[in-house]
């Protein structure tokens, strides 16, 4: 028996302290209950039908939200027993966490935002707005994306699962080499990690291909790729970096899992392995990362500041050159991530210049947005309110951040909360507010209602006042000497104040969450007074603005003809934009196909068998995965059509509110 | 609430913010802001000189952000509208060309720095200078002064105004060795050692940590190095020398065992070839596997590990 389950046992299973305990049982409830509750009102036929099994790609980006908010939350919760230990342990206490614990959470902090908060929110705009903005029924593979989110959905629940079920990594969201071989991490904490990112991560390069072509083969005819949105430029330029660094992440993971398992040695300390090799791969993937996260949220801010400013976009030609610009430096300067590590000054001193030169493009972009609004006509909606937050934070931590990029400066702020404050910074006020200015602007385009504005606007400033609460005084603490992922310090540094106050930041945060959730629940209950009726609520410039809201299943009734940039914009000032088209055609859709769920199901049980060395069920599990895989090939069947009748009958009813 | 509350608010709160941090701070050490040695006093030079060029550009663009939102909010009529203005080519090559002016200028001193405060490179110093080997444990410092034949943990002590070369290696996980008041971080890795020079310009205590998480003990890998006179350093080895308290192969099996928050502890002579002898277990064929190995002293063949250097 013992055999059969491989390392799993109770005595393994169990979460060794209460906290862990309370949480997993916590969790393991609202999932129950969520589950009871959907079997008691009969709603899982629905659920299933409309939504788990849909390859619309809105109502894929409508269930990427969802995941992404539910893991913003656990990170957060993460974040809240970091600093509430920080603010307690020190001098003679030692907080009330044992530092395993708090190794593990702030490890699973790092994951989840960066894999399943930001990538989330970021692959649920590719979802919602891409195929909308070039003009497009669909995405390129449809049955593809549904099996990316699954594998997304996957990754998440391994990560999570680590909570109930033995437990999670102790090694940082990157786990170094040798800490996170077998000699030093024997636990299963770091297979959870390994297989979470490994499932998660090759549903993220295959979405990255999907949007790719996507983006390259769908486009509205008239649409050339100068006449594309920047929303599709920014989003073209990650998801090009996605596909050249996701491979790398891939065989990283995949080498040290052999290293753990098999007993290799590419990154171990002795037999010939080499952690540095490590530290180079992990960095060749992730810093190109991290521009794929901010890429999206720049173009998220292209599209906000010309609608809100009702003005063009300045510098087109600038901006799709500094796309491509940080495109191609991003993979120049991964070594800045280790300074510290012994290369010479002749290396180091090149990875710094390749960093700093990235500020120019960052910066040419930011002049632009600036000289949009400049001679403009600047509405203060929502979205224009993270825009102005994120300028003012972004500003500042691009200046840590090429302060980080002279070696010699980053030999003393380097691992130090300085360098912690300095990438959220970063990722806070510029991507998840750009993720959240672009969730607040196509929100009406999606659900067919606008989000309450004041609520908004509360949300925003709890979140930049706790965010400037919470990581002023981590660059201070940094200076002082403070480095990241402490459990304990002494009394006499001085630093307890600064933490406490860092924590208040945190609290302001959550209170900021708070008004968002408050934010869509009164506006899911005033939804009808908050009806966009118009398909363009904002006045806007793009195409997707020209079908209704909430864009119907086949986003257009016919497919728009481009012949400028902003085609919307322009065909509102000739009058022309909701001009009744000629003739309509009959539409083909891809039918519904649970085989996604089916993958993503036996690729848990590849992930969850490899993870407990359960030989049999990971080989079932990737076997499962093949013969999914060759039945959905065999399936000539997977589309229908909606005829030319239907959807006139539809457009009809919906044109009706334009008059 | 009138636009003009609301400024003051937000100023209120700012000030008051940062009356609250200054309290907060006031009295107790940052570390990298008042460094004690050339290295870290010529770190934070550098990073004053390029914050002072950026925000050549930083400040501008905050005037800039806050004057035009203001001036062409929807509600001010009266300001101009270009709704079709989206170029000037001497705009956009006017910032390409300031950003870049001042990234050319800092990448020059970025070169020239990395090369002047290269870790590897030896101060230049009228006094010869002095090597100290660390060795990262789990989790602790170790210590070994090869000319004097002593060993400490989480305490090193040496002549101010004399340049220490430090060797750094680890027999543990990866650490950083990180003393931010006289300068930089380098990290400790096994089967390898890396070195960081260092100077301290007068007598003083200052905090040092492993600024790389190495395992649940990583908090408590912390020591103080301590710079003194001469004369007090050459009586405190001669201390430490008369403890009969010898580093040998059990002692270090003992200290190998992992544990933290240790105290200071003094070793008055080390076994010959420990630091070396601690890189090449990792080196050696059949020595793949530190579990193993982390019990065992390593093979200490000292003179042909001399002969290697």
């Amino acid at each position: 028996m013992s055999d059969l389950l491989g390392k799993l046992s109770w005595k393994a299973a169990i979460p060794a302290d209460l906290i862990t305990l309370g949480a997993a049982i916590g969790m393991v409830l609202i999932v129950v209950v969520i589950a009871a509750a959907l079997l008691y009102f009969k709603k899982w036929k629905w659920l299933w039908k409309t939504w788990l099994t849909s390859l619309d790609p809105k109502k894929i980006g409508v269930m990427y939200l969802v995941v992404a908010f539910i893991m913003l939350l656990r990170g957060i919760s993460d974040v809240v027993l970091i600093r509430a230990q920080q603010s307690v342990s020190v001098g003679a206490s030692h907080g009330f966490m044992s530092p395993s614990m708090f190794q593990q959470v702030f490890s699973a902090h790092g994951t989840i935002m960066i894999f399943f908060v930001a990538m989330g929110f970021m692959f649920a705009l590719f979802n919602l707005v891409i195929p909308l903005q070039i003009g497009s029924r669909d995405v390129a593979f449809p049955f593809m994306n549904s099996a990316s989110f699954w594998l997304f959905v996957c990754g998440a629940v391994l990560i999570n699962l680590s909570l109930v079920i033995g437990q999670f990594s102790g090694a940082g969201w990157l786990a170094y080499p040798p800490l996170s071989e077998i000699a030093y991490s024997p636990s299963v904490g770091v297979d959870y990690w390994i297989w979470g990112l490994q499932i998660a991560g090759i549903g993220s390069l295959l979405s990255g291909i999907n949007f790719v072509v996507t983006i390259l083969k769908m486009r509205a005819p008239g649409m050339t790729m100068m006449k594309m949105p920047m929303f599709t430029w920014s989003s073209l330029g990650a998801l090009a970096l996605v596909i050249f660094a996701f491979p790398i992440l891939t065989v990283t993971v995949t080498l040290l899992y052999l290293d753990r398992t098999f007993g290799m040695h590419f990154f171990t300390a002795g037999g010939g392995g080499n952690m540095m090799m490590y530290v180079n791969l992990i960095w060749a993937w992730g810093h190109p990362e991290v521009y794929i996260l901010i890429l999206p949220a720049f173009g998220v801010f292209s599209e906000i500041v010309p609608t809100f400013a009702s003005k063009r976009l300045f510098g087109y030609f600038s901006m799709v050159l500094a796309i491509w610009a940080i495109v191609f430096l991003s993979f120049t300067v991964w070594l800045h991530h280790f300074f510290t590590m012994g290369a010479g000054a002749d290396v180091n001193a090149f990875f710094g210049i390749m960093t700093m030169i990235i500020a120019i493009p960052t910066g040419v972009k930011i002049f632009n947005w600036l000289f949009t609004m400049y001679r403009g006509r600047i509405r203060f909606n929502t979205p224009m309110f993270w825009f102005l937050g994120f300028v003012a934070c972004f500003t500042v931590g691009g200046m840590a951040g090429v302060l980080l990029a002279i070696p010699p400066a980053d030999f003393q702020l380097h691992n130090s909360l300085f360098l912690v404050a300095h990438f959220h910074t970063m990722i806070v006020s510029g991507v998840l507010f750009g993720m959240f200015a672009g969730v607040t602007y196509w929100f009406p385009k999606v659900f067919g209602f606008r989000l309450n504005e004041r609520l908004g606007r509360y949300a925003f400033w709890f979140w930049i006042t706790g965010f400037l609460t919470a990581f002023i005084p981590l660059y201070i603490l940094g200076l002082m000497g403070a480095t990241r992922r402490m459990d304990h310090y002494s009394a006499s540094l001085g630093w307890q104040g600064l933490f406490i106050v860092a924590a208040i930041g945190v609290a302001l945060v959550c209170i900021g969450i708070g008004f968002q959730i408050l934010q869509l629940v009164y506006s899911i209950w005033k939804r009808d007074e908050y009806r966009d009726t118009t398909g363009d609520p904002w006045d806007a410039r793009t195409l997707e603005w020209s079908t209704t809201s909430p864009a119907p299943f086949y986003n257009f009734a016919v497919i728009p003809e481009v012949t400028s940039r902003d085609p919307f914009w322009e065909a509102k000032k000739a009058g022309t934009a909701h001009d009744k088209p000629a003739a309509y055609h009959d539409i083909w859709l891809p039918k519904n196909s649970g085989m996604g769920i089916y993958i993503s199901g036996f690729a848990f049980l590849v992930g969850f068998g490899a993870i407990w060395h359960i030989l049999w069920m990971a080989v079932i599990g990737f076997l499962g995965v093949i013969v999914c895989i060759i039945i959905r090939t065999q399936d000539d069947d997977s589309e229908y059509v909606v005829t030319a009748a239907e959807v006139e009958k539809i457009e009809k009813e919906a044109r009706k509110r334009f008059a | 609430m009138k636009g003009r509350y609301k400024v003051a608010l937000v100023l209120l709160v700012a000030a008051f913010g940062i009356g609250v941090l200054a309290t907060l701070v006031h009295g107790h050490t940052i570390a990298v802001l008042q460094p004690k040695g050339p290295v870290a006093r010529q770190e934070l030079n550098l990073m004053i000189l390029a914050v002072s060029l950026m925000l050549i550009v930083v400040l501008p663009v905050f005037a800039l952000t806050i004057g035009i939102a203001w001036r062409y909010r929807a509600t001010n009529t009266k300001a101009a509208y270009t709704p079709d203005w989206d170029r000037k080519r001497s705009l956009e090559i006017l910032w390409w060309a300031i950003p870049g002016a001042i990234i050319s200028v800092l990448a020059v001193v970025t070169w020239v720095s990395s090369h002047a405060l290269d870790p590897y490179k030896p101060l230049s110093s009228t006094t010869p200078q002095m090597t100290i080997q660390v060795v990262a444990m789990d989790w602790k410092w170790l210590f070994i002064y090869p000319n004097s034949d002593i060993a400490t943990v989480n305490f090193v002590e040496f002549p101010r105004n004399t340049p220490v070369d430090f060797n750094i290696t680890s027999d543990a996980p990866m650490n950083s060795f990180w003393l931010p008041q006289l300068g930089g971080q380098i990290y400790a890795m096994p089967g390898m050692s890396t070195q960081l020079h260092l100077l301290a310009y007068g007598d003083g205590s200052y905090n040092g940590m492993s600024a790389n998480i190495s395992g649940v003990g990583f908090s408590g890998m912390t020591f103080v190095a301590k710079s003194v006179s001469n004369a007090d350093f050459t009586s405190w080895v001669n201390s430490v020398q008369m403890k009969n308290h010898p580093l040998n192969a059990s002692g270090y099996a003992q200290l190998a065992v992992p544990s933290s928050y240790n105290a200071r502890a003094y070793y008055s002579s080390v076994e010959s070839g420990l630091y070396d002898g601690i890189i090449m277990k990792y080196m050696v064929p059949g020595a793949a596997d530190p579990d193993v190995n982390m019990s065992v002293m390593p093979s200490m063949s000292g003179s042909s590990m001399a002969g290697m250097k």
